[in-house]
């Protein structure tokens, strides 16, 4: 008797799952000091099996998706062990001998790494400066505009390269950019040398800034738009009855109404900063060995080290690193914005 | 009548209350308001052309000759238009089948992606679902942290599922920003219409299938566009998980092409043709994988401005 209350009461999750009701019964016959925590214990369960068994026609809809994000998104997470472990191609994520913190070791001793959480840095804070007030002040341009058809074309224009494989993105900038394409033509004609842009360190981040903005200009200022489109007419009119100019109310009324808006997709950017996965097609389309220098990212290592060369641990661990800073990186902007503007993503 | 003229006398002394607002507005504006709006044209004229002319060079690029390509004369209208590159391309078997792949992964991807998507979304859309304190964190972690590439890998070979189409589409089948776009564009939908459903004997799914997704026109079309984009685009995963060339889409064999072409020059190229084609290849092959894109997308325009709207407010 006694062990089949164990038995119950330690399939107790089970039990809920398929709605036993008995089960929070059981849980509350023994009288004890504790029956009154217990006994709300119970009623929290029977509350809740209660509510499944009336919901679970909607909760069924959660079950496939649900199995996907356990394989393809928890499992790749917890199969970050490997990067404390010896793991070897054709090997199993959870079946090989532990190795501590060597391979976090290994890669701080790395100069290539450095230099690839440099370069990092280096691209996504100088696209962030460039691009972050670009796109607030485009937004903001755009809304002056008041002949509707000429906005909306400027802005079915300007969304489109957004929509653009990256690939199509790449191919155009090497063919723009080649020895015999329209930038050299130009130059040449202007009496300058010929410059082979794509094969030249130095000129890396300029043409990933530039790209970038040329791609995500018009898409970055969507949100700003909605967010403007949202704000009471009756603001601009107190505005402009107190007396306040055009440039004065956008001053006064359009910025205050979207820094909520503003202050979000900041946070978003400071936590990307770290963090490679939305440059990595874009570098690892258009940088080459000679270009290394300025050109190698975290996550253009990652791949080098990991699939190329077969470094699975060593190339996890880098990844783990990269990632969880990004984590502190973003609970942390989301704090101070908490702080200071009071609102932040969760 | 008398109804009829107070009503219209009304809506004009409306008309012309705004039109002298305006009027007062505009006496305001003086002339820096008029150099602005010039300059504002201006302005967005040029980001026009800046965004447009890379397209057109393009464009321009995949019908000119090998000489003009290679002597730099090309500019936004082709040079010696011809289709020497364009008729070599198209009869070639394998460019075909590249197509054929990515119209085949786009579909089915699209379709999956969508429904899996509306699925997940919907019942996170419930605020009454008391689990869903649970499910809507975890769902939104993984945003903000994952397996990363490598984990991700060795996952899609232990399944076995490596060199297997399927392996295309899994890695991005529901995007976590897109569920939450959907959910805040059902919590908005009227519940109502839900309910009557429910009093006429519909099933929860029946709910689902035949009231809510008819009211989500639009944002169905806005997910649509964005992951029909991404599917269209994908090279990344053939380049992980598809060895055979027969199962390569378009995007991948570009990616070979762009990046093949860079690092070393073809000393074979002897013939005209064969010199032609080798100028222009990759122009030819970006316009035709990019044409679907630019093709569809003005007509979506519409409904993701509307959906990105809903969805920005509360992300």
């Amino acid at each position: 008797m006694e062990s089949e209350n164990l038995a119950q009461s330690g399939s107790n999750e089970e039990a809920v799952v398929t709605n036993n009701p008995d089960n929070s019964v059981i849980a509350t016959e023994d009288p004890s000091r504790y029956q009154s925590k217990e006994e709300k214990k119970g009623k929290f369960w029977a509350g809740l099996l209660k509510h499944l068994k009336k919901e679970w026609p909607l909760y069924a809809f959660f079950v496939l998706p649900v199995i996907y994000y356990v394989i393809f998104r928890y499992i790749p997470m917890f199969g970050n062990v490997i990067a404390f472990r010896k793991f070897q191609a054709g090997g199993s994520i959870f079946g090989a001998e532990w190795s501590g913190f060597k391979y976090f070791k290994m890669f701080l001793n790395d100069p290539a790494f450095w230099s690839a959480f440099k370069n990092t840095l280096v691209l996504n804070i100088a696209y962030l400066v460039v691009r972050f007030p670009l796109t607030l002040i485009f937004a903001l341009l755009l809304n002056e505009i008041k002949w509707l058809p000429w906005k909306k074309f400027v802005q079915t224009v300007s969304y489109l390269p957004h929509f653009i494989s990256m690939v199509i993105v790449a191919g155009m900038i090497r063919e723009l950019l080649s020895t015999s394409g329209p930038i050299n033509s130009f130059l040449q004609n202007i009496g300058q040398q010929a410059i082979e842009f794509i094969a030249l360190p130095e000129w890396f981040p300029t043409i990933f800034v530039v790209s970038g903005i040329w791609q995500g200009l018009g898409w970055g200022s969507i949100l700003y738009l909605a967010a403007i489109a949202g704000i009471s007419p009756e603001l601009y009119e107190a505005a402009t009855v107190d007396g306040a100019n055009r440039f004065q109310r956008v001053l006064h009324v359009t910025i205050p109404c979207i820094l909520p808006t503003i202050t979000t997709l900041l946070i978003l950017d400071i936590g990307g900063l770290v963090g490679s996965s939305g440059a990595f097609e874009k570098v690892f389309l258009l940088y080459n060995p000679m270009t290394y220098e300025t050109s190698d990212i975290v996550s253009t290592l990652v791949y080098r080290m990991g699939v190329n060369s077969g470094n699975y641990s060593y190339a996890t661990a880098i990844g783990l690193f990269e990632g969880l800073i990004n984590l502190v990186l973003l609970t942390l902007a989301n704090w101070i914005s908490k702080k200071t503007a009071g609102n932040g993503l969760w | 009548m008398a109804n009829e003229e107070i009503v219209f006398d009304k809506s004009k002394q409306q008309t012309d209350s705004t039109k002298q607002t305006a009027k007062s507005l505009r006496v305001k504006e003086s002339w820096q308001y008029k150099v602005f709006k010039v300059f504002n044209t201006i302005l967005m004229i040029i980001i026009c052309a800046a965004t447009l002319y890379p397209f057109l060079y393009l464009v321009a690029q995949s019908f000119s000759s090998e000489a003009a390509i290679v002597k730099g004369l090309v500019t936004i209208f082709p040079v010696d238009f011809n289709l020497v590159t364009y008729k070599s391309v198209l009869e070639k078997g394998d460019f075909q089948r590249y197509y054929l792949n990515t119209v085949l992964y786009s579909v089915f991807g699209t379709f999956a992606s969508v429904f899996f998507t509306a699925l997940l979304a919907y019942p996170l859309s419930k605020s009454h679902l008391r689990l869903n304190k649970f499910f809507t964190p975890f769902i939104i972690f993984t945003m903000y942290f994952g397996g990363g590439m490598i984990p991700n890998y060795i996952l899609m070979t232990e399944l076995g599922l490596r060199n297997n189409p399927v392996s295309f589409i899994l890695p991005g089948l529901i995007g976590t920003y897109y569920v939450l776009l959907m959910r805040s564009f059902f919590t908005s939908l009227p519940h109502e219409l839900e309910e009557a459903g429910e009093i006429d004997g519909l099933s929860k799914f029946g709910v689902f299938f035949r009231i809510v997704i008819p009211l989500s026109k639009p944002i169905i079309a806005t997910m649509t566009l964005f992951y029909m984009a991404g599917y269209w685009s994908n090279w990344f995963n053939a380049f992980l998980y598809l060895d055979d060339r027969d199962k390569w889409p378009v995007a991948y064999y570009l990616r070979q092409i762009i990046i093949g072409a860079s690092t070393s020059a073809d000393p074979g190229a002897v013939s005209s043709d064969s010199m032609q084609i080798a100028a222009n290849i990759k122009s030819c092959s970006m316009v035709l994988m990019a044409v679907p894109i630019i093709c569809v997308y003005p007509f979506i325009q519409k409904y993701f401005v509307q959906g990105m709207m809903l969805g920005g407010v509360k992300g």
